[in-house]
């Protein structure tokens, strides 16, 4: 079909010639449409215009396709406007992508008919389809009319707050077309803007941000709430809006906090446990000054970023690896060199960028790349500027210990056969020589060497690097000069030929009797020279006349007189000024005193140094960087700030839909051992207890206005009574438990309206029981699951962990720490006979798992335990969490496997919205299984514990006897959960998990099926 | 007025021999004169390959990539990061690569609507929108000889009216509803050693990296692991986005539910610099002597260290000096060429038996009164080498849930030669002798260097 077509055009261009005249119209556009063709398509044309009037699709679509061919070689196909413009409402999809195609090409021309088209767009945008919804946005908003403009904002702004997340994605594309369009609507966009920041779909992100930075980059406030969102929800992102938010956040990074640079060895890394956990402020007493510590959402990114160096992606990995640069302490910037490293096999043109930004990094820090030199070493199958490259690494990285190979390796470049490559490799020598003092004298000797290389080029190149480092080195290098002036005769490159009578004419006085027959020469051959060595030449002359005027006078005066009259007027210039100067006669007054100090003054060596040296000043992976020019559109790097803003900027209020969770705890180990250590340690808690709880209750107290106001809409029915009686007793054993506060508005428990009362009724529902922790929450729990299975398991053997025994039970709380959590208790034996010292967790891998470790306990006394709690955020996998467990001496790996229903919290439902929700999950987010039940298990109550058992699920009221609900969410993204069990005839059921979470339902289901069908 | 917009502007492609055969456009239309640069910097660069990737323009910048000969040129008006657009332009070809077969102006040109539909769904505005094949295939189905016969009877399109699932999931890289009668997953370990080797026979670099490449079609969401004997092997990797990074930092597992089809599971470079056993040796002798207009070549390899594996398709090539006029060689086995225009020499030595090694041994003519050459040629080498993975890579296991039915599956092994080069003997420039002897005294005399030149 299309071939038909470019050989139809191949021809038209042929006998295009004898048209061109008549038929040139002024709607031809110039869009490099090939200059004649355009007459002779007219004919044919008129073709395709039938074509597209006929009422067949296939003729219509053979058409466009025709069209579009033409579009693509660059040929002008705007006259066929009018008769595409109609074709813009067709059923067919293919049609109608096709003519949208056409119109966001030609649009701009054809303003007028343009807009005939605007009403179809505007009626698809109300389409039931998102697909069609989205395209028409695409469309509308590529069509650059002005006319237009306040149709495109009423359609973005509806777009962004579209249901569907592709349509929303769209709209964020949306208005940086409009944006470019019409710079006058900016306030207008950053509302919307702003409204899709705080967008938590991961589709939507990378386009937003996009936006953002062409919007309004300068807007760092509306960052402030969405920061810790796209950190988190960085890794899910796709690659190229990973790109954009990384480089986005790169910069804002460097506004919000305080460098880590200043004081790198005060830095411990043991700490940064500690200080993301919460939200607090990262020094209480006011010492910054004297250590730095780095804020929690500073490591947050750094943490986040981190896998993406595993990125099959190099845009990102480079972006991560500037990200670092930029941003990590000095010590920690290591960890991107093997990916840098990694890149290098990649295309030609990868490896350019990256080369260029090593380049950058190695002038810095050496020590980088040095363990991956022989990476760097050029093959002769790279391309020029990838072998230049290399040799600028391999440059920079040298030092005493690796010189040597460094230079055996130019040694093979020096032989190589693109001459170009060859002469780099000898200034890189002459770098070296300069850098590393003890190699200079075996560099020099190495090039005088080259001075009898049969290639001109490297000649020329070794004679111009000699002559710079002999400018370096001081002194007893007249043999070298005496051997370049030998040498004179035979180097025909003119640089080459200026450099060695530059150095004559320096180092006149060492080379007395050399010096004057290189000038008797050059006298010769002055009127055959190229520019430069003429005024060389002119040079050697004065200088010779000042040292040596005896032998040299004639020479001199012949050689000022060819310059007098030579073609260039900067010859006859410098000739004219030499003269003055140095020839005394009555006109030259003062300055010829001093002709000798002005023409022999001491000359300062010059610098041998890298091209890349000031590239820094660019962020590293920018196009700025690459050409070493500020490329428009570039946004600098600021410096870091002297002292840190707000950081209280980025803290968001966790609104929870289903669920609230008002929380008020104590951090400290819950220890059940009575003895001087516990009290100690109590006395520590409840000193920081009073700090904690004036913060904890403010945080509340502002959650729960936030939450008010969704309770009054939610709660219709009266509030009830709490059933939880708060006890309290107070022991001599006693440890604070979290209270846990669960308020369900759908089951009716809204515990309180006023914010001050609630605060206040925190502060009595401060338990002190004496019992484990399990009873404590079961008592408390006031929805969520009836059941918590007592099983525990295994995390240390006491025979693995040389007598420290640790078991896990997952207590089915929500988790403290952080919502997203799913709490872990963790009880530690001590079954030695010798007391264990600072139990806490170590090194936790880089599992990347988020985890909220317990505090140290300090002594564990012989056969005592304590109960400790952790908060994992497994994601949503039932992947297991890997750390260490140490004491004082040891250090033990252990392992969290989660079961897949330990990562839901029970959610409590009507069947009503139970079956609404079900309905927006179907599809491939529904997964079930007919099975036979046992026969104990076919009555409710014996599913329910059995469904209990295995997933920390909530029991939804079912009107029908044979068909039972459950409900949760997943802890970490808040998913819905849905598990039907539906009875059928002889103990056949059928088990319905629908979730979104495609891999935890399968899983589920397995669970579920092992637990119903077992006896 | 119109502000500089971000991102990709406009996409030429460009021939070998310097035609715009297509242009596309995603915002306003950029005049294809702006290629004019492009096109002195193709003159200026003696080599294909020499053409810079970035070009900045009084008013564009041009990002190019070269791949199957034809130059891809991206023209963008602001800062943007380099490797994003480098990247994108990689994966706009191996999308035409994957629906097209081959990547020519030929095929290109024959599918010029598909490419424009291509083209228009993978980027919006200049930023990426679908770039991901599975995806892609759903949105605009690939070309088939079939399908084009059935277009054209009954007017249906190839174009998906469907939003593709897989674009709003959580695995945005497979499609939904994949059914297949025969389930199988095949992987293929494929290392490439690449090598600098010198005339001694002493390695000075080596380095193996090594993909695994899958082809995945099962039935249904099936979530996979895959598991090695040796994962520490593994240095560096790189994963597509489907595994699960976690799994991996955590218990050096695989974990994925792959996208459906071919596609590249991991990239891995093995970290053991100094162990890698090369597969394979040469001896050549290149002289070239004063004054004569002969020269002699001889070369011989054989085997080296393969674990009983057979070397096959071993391929040598080597650019030889300027002033050799031709060749007169005799190889043992298999087919020699010399160009001589070039300059190049290949032998394609094919399958090496042990018992007898192959060589190629001959005279070669210089030019008349041409001094002798300065530089000896390097010796490029290729060679595969079936089932085996010379870092002695295996993968343990491979475990399938999430589905019912039992799929087949298959791996393969295979090692190649990436960049491979044997260095010639080197005349030298004393540096080495130069540096000992440095290090014993600082400062002497520079008569010893000077008598020697």
């Amino acid at each position: 079909m299309s071939t038909n077509n470019l050989s139809y055009n191949d021809q038209g261009g042929s006998d295009s010639a004898v048209e061109v005249g008549q038929e040139t119209t002024p709607t031809s556009s110039n869009a490099g449409a090939g200059f004649g063709l355009f007459s002779t398509n007219f004919k044919k044309n008129d073709d395709l215009k039938e074509m597209l009037e006929s009422n067949k699709d296939s003729l219509k679509l053979d058409a466009m396709k025709r069209i579009i061919a033409l579009i693509a070689t660059g040929k002008n196909a705007s006259e066929l406007f009018p008769a595409v413009v109609k074709n813009v409402a067709s059923k067919n999809i293919e049609l109608k992508k096709l003519v949208y195609v056409y119109l966001v090409r030609y649009a701009e021309e054809q303003q007028d008919l343009a807009l005939l088209s605007i009403s179809t767009f505007q009626r698809a945008l109300k389409d039931p389809n998102q697909l069609i919804r989205a395209s028409a946005l695409r469309v509308l908003s590529s069509i650059r009319v002005p006319i237009i403009v306040p149709i495109m904002m009423l359609a973005i702004k509806e777009a962004a707050s579209d249901m569907s997340p592709y349509v929303r994605k769209t709209s964020a594309h949306a208005i940086q077309k409009l944006y470019s369009l019409d710079p006058d609507q900016k306030e207008h966009l950053i509302e919307v803007i702003d409204k899709l920041l705080k967008d938590k779909s991961t589709l939507v992100a990378g386009s937003v941000v996009m936006a953002f930075e062409e919007v309004c980059p300068d807007r760092i406030d509306l960052i402030h709430k969405n920061y810790r969102k796209l950190c988190n929800l960085l890794v899910d992102v796709e690659e190229w809006g990973q790109v954009v938010i990384i480089t986005m956040l790169t910069r804002y990074a460097r506004t919000q906090f305080t460098s880590p640079w200043k004081e790198d060895g005060l830095f411990d890394e043991n700490s940064e446990t500690a200080f993301y956990e919460s939200d607090e402020k990262k020094t209480k007493n006011g010492d910054e000054k004297k250590s730095y510590m780095m804020d929690p959402d500073h490591r947050l990114l750094l943490r986040n970023t981190k896998p993406l160096l595993q990125s099959r992606n190099t845009a990102v990995v480079v972006s991560v690896a500037q990200l670092y640069w930029h941003l990590a302490p000095k010590h920690e910037v290591g960890v991107i060199t093997k990916s840098l490293v990694r890149l290098l096999r990649s295309h030609r043109e990868v490896q350019y960028v990256v080369l260029q930004n090593i380049a950058t990094m190695s002038i810095q820090r050496k020590g980088m790349f040095e363990p991956y030199m022989k990476s760097f070493y050029v093959r002769s199958t790279d391309a020029t500027h990838i072998k230049s490259l290399k040799l600028e690494i391999l440059t920079s990285l040298a030092n005493e210990a690796n010189i040597s190979t460094i230079l055996r390796e130019f040694q093979t470049y020096v032989k190589s056969q693109d001459k170009q490559f060859a002469a780099g490799t000898i200034q890189a020598i002459g770098r070296c020589a300069t850098n590393i003092s003890e190699v200079t004298d075996t560099c020099l000797q190495g090039l005088v060497l080259l001075l009898s290389n049969r290639d001109e080029t490297v000649v020329a190149e070794s004679v111009v690097v000699i002559k710079k480092l002999l400018q370096t080195q001081p002194t007893q290098h007249s043999d070298i000069i005496k051997h370049m002036a030998k040498l004179f005769d035979n180097i025909a490159v003119p640089m080459a030929r200026a450099s060695i009578l530059w150095l004559m004419g320096e180092y006149c006085e060492r080379v007395p009797q050399i010096a004057p027959d290189v000038l008797r020469k050059m006298a010769k051959s002055f009127t055959s020279e190229e520019d430069i060595v003429k005024l060389q030449t002119v040079n050697l002359a004065a200088k010779l006349y000042l040292t040596n005027s005896k032998q040299t006078k004639l020479l001199t005066q012949y050689i000022l007189n060819l310059g007098k009259y030579d073609q260039n007027y900067d010859i006859r210039d410098r000739t004219r000024f030499i003269r003055q100067l140095i020839v005394p006669n009555e006109k030259s007054g003062a300055l010829g005193k001093y002709a000798r100090r002005i023409l022999l003054a001491p000359k300062p060596a010059p610098v041998l140094e890298s091209t890349y040296k000031d590239r820094d000043r660019y962020q590293l992976g920018t196009l700025s960087h690459t050409i070493n020019t500020k490329a428009s559109g570039y946004l600098e790097l600021s410096d870091w700030p002297a002292v840190a803003p707000d950081q209280s900027v980025r803290n968001v209020e966790v609104i929870e839909p289903v669920m609230i969770h008002l929380y008020f705890y104590y951090p400290c180990p819950l220890i059940t051992q009575s003895s001087s250590e516990a009290e100690s340690d109590e006395e520590k808690s409840s000193s920081q207890s009073s700090e904690e709880s004036d913060k904890s209750s403010s945080q509340s107290e502002k959650s729960s206005s936030e939450s008010d106001s969704e309770q009054k809409k939610t709660t219709k029915k009266p509030p009830q009574k709490k059933t939880v009686k708060p006890t309290l007793r107070l022991n001599h054993t006693f440890f604070l438990v979290p209270v846990l506060l669960s308020v369900v508005p759908v089951s009716g428990y809204t515990v309180l309206s006023q914010s001050k009362c609630l605060s206040r009724s925190l502060f009595s529902l401060c338990i002190l029981t004496p019992c484990p922790l399990s009873c404590a929450a079961a008592l408390l729990q006031v929805s969520g699951p009836a059941f918590v299975p007592e099983k525990r398991h295994d995390l240390l053997h006491r025979m693995t962990g040389k007598g420290l025994s640790a078991q896990y039970q997952f207590p089915r709380q929500p988790c403290l720490y952080q919502p997203t959590m799913v709490s872990v208790q963790i009880s530690l034996t001590n079954t030695t006979d010798h007391p264990l010292e600072q139990i806490h967790i170590g090194d936790r891998g880089p599992t990347g798992l988020d985890m909220h470790c317990f505090n140290t306990v300090e002594c564990l006394l012989p056969e005592a335990s304590v109960t400790v709690s952790l908060g994992v955020d497994f994601n949503d996998s039932t992947q297991a969490a890997n750390f260490q467990l140490c004491t004082k001496e040891d250090q033990f790996s252990v392992s969290i496997q989660p079961a897949v229903g330990e990562l839901f919290l029970p959610a409590t439902m009507t069947e009503q919205d139970f079956r609404k929700e079900q309905g927006k999950l179907l599809g491939m987010n529904e997964s079930s299984a007919t099975i036979t039940m046992a026969a104990e298990n076919t009555t409710r109550q014996p599913i329910s514990r059995q469904v209990a058992t295995v997933a920390n699920l909530g029991v939804v009221p079912s009107g029908q006897d044979n068909i039972h609900r459950f409900a949760g969410k997943t802890a970490s993204s808040g998913a819905v959960v849905l598990v039907t069990v539906e009875l059928r005839e002889s103990s056949a059921a059928l088990i319905t998990i629908n979730t979104e979470k495609s891999v935890m339902g399968p899983m589920l289901l397995r669970d579920l099926k092992r637990a119903l069908t077992r006896a | 007025m119109q502000l500089p917009a971000k991102m990709i502007h406009s996409l030429f492609l460009v021939n070998s021999s310097g035609d715009i055969f297509l242009e596309k456009h995603w915002k306003s239309v950029v005049s294809r004169s702006v290629c004019d640069y492009f096109f002195e910097a193709q003159e200026r660069a003696s080599e294909p390959e020499n053409v810079p990737p970035v070009i900045p323009t009084p008013h564009h910048y041009l990002i190019s990539v070269l791949r199957h000969r034809i130059y891809f040129v991206a023209v963008i008006q602001s800062e943007v990061p380099p490797l994003f657009v480098i990247e994108f332009l990689h994966r706009v070809v191996d999308t035409f690569q994957d629906y097209f077969g081959v990547c020519t102006e030929a095929a290109i040109k024959d599918n010029v609507v598909v490419v424009y539909e291509l083209l228009e769904e993978m980027l919006d505005n200049g930023f990426p929108l679908a770039t991901e094949s599975n995806i892609l295939k759903e949105l605009i189905k690939p070309p088939t000889i079939l399908r084009t016969v059935v277009n054209t009877i009954t007017g249906s399109t190839n174009v998906g009216e469907q939003l593709p699932t897989g674009q709003l999931s959580v695995v945005p890289w497979r499609r939904t509803g994949v059914k297949y009668t025969n389930n199988e997953a095949y992987f293929d370990v494929v290392e490439e050693i690449d090598a600098i080797i010198d005339k001694s026979g002493s390695t000075i670099t080596a380095e193996i990296q090594g993909v695994i490449d899958a082809c995945v079609k099962l039935t249904g969401m099936p979530d996979l692991t895959l598991s090695f004997m040796n994962p520490r092997l593994l240095d560096d990797v790189s994963f597509h986005p489907c595994v699960r990074f976690k799994r991996w930092e955590a218990e050096r597992i695989l974990s994925f539910i792959p996208p459906d089809g071919n596609f590249r599971l991991l990239s891995y470079h093995v970290s053991c610099q100094n162990l890698v056993a090369i597969p394979v040796y040469v001896k050549h002798n290149i002289t070239f002597r004063e004054g004569s207009s002969q020269g002699r070549f001889e070369l011989t390899l054989g085997p080296k260290q393969t674990m009983g594996k057979g070397l096959e398709a071993v391929l040598i090539s080597s650019q030889l000096p300027r002033g050799v006029l031709n060749t007169n060689l005799n190889p043992s086995q298999g087919t020699y060429n010399f160009d001589p225009v070039t300059k190049l020499l290949s032998w394609d030595v094919g399958k090496i038996n042990p018992q007898k090694l192959p060589s190629l041994k001959g005279s070669m003519s210089l030019q008349a009164g041409a001094s002798k050459p300065d530089e000896n040629p390097t010796i490029n080498i290729q060679f595969k080498i079936q089932q085996s993975a010379l870092s002695g890579l295996k993968v343990n296991r491979l475990d399938m849930y999430g589905e019912k039915y039992k799929p087949f599956k298959g791996i393969k092994y295979m090692t190649k030669a990436g960049k491979f080069q044997v260095l010639p003997a080197g005349t030298g420039l004393g540096f080495k002798k130069i540096i000992q002897y440095k290090y014993r005294t600082k400062h002497t005399s520079l008569q010893e260097g000077l008598n020697t030149t």
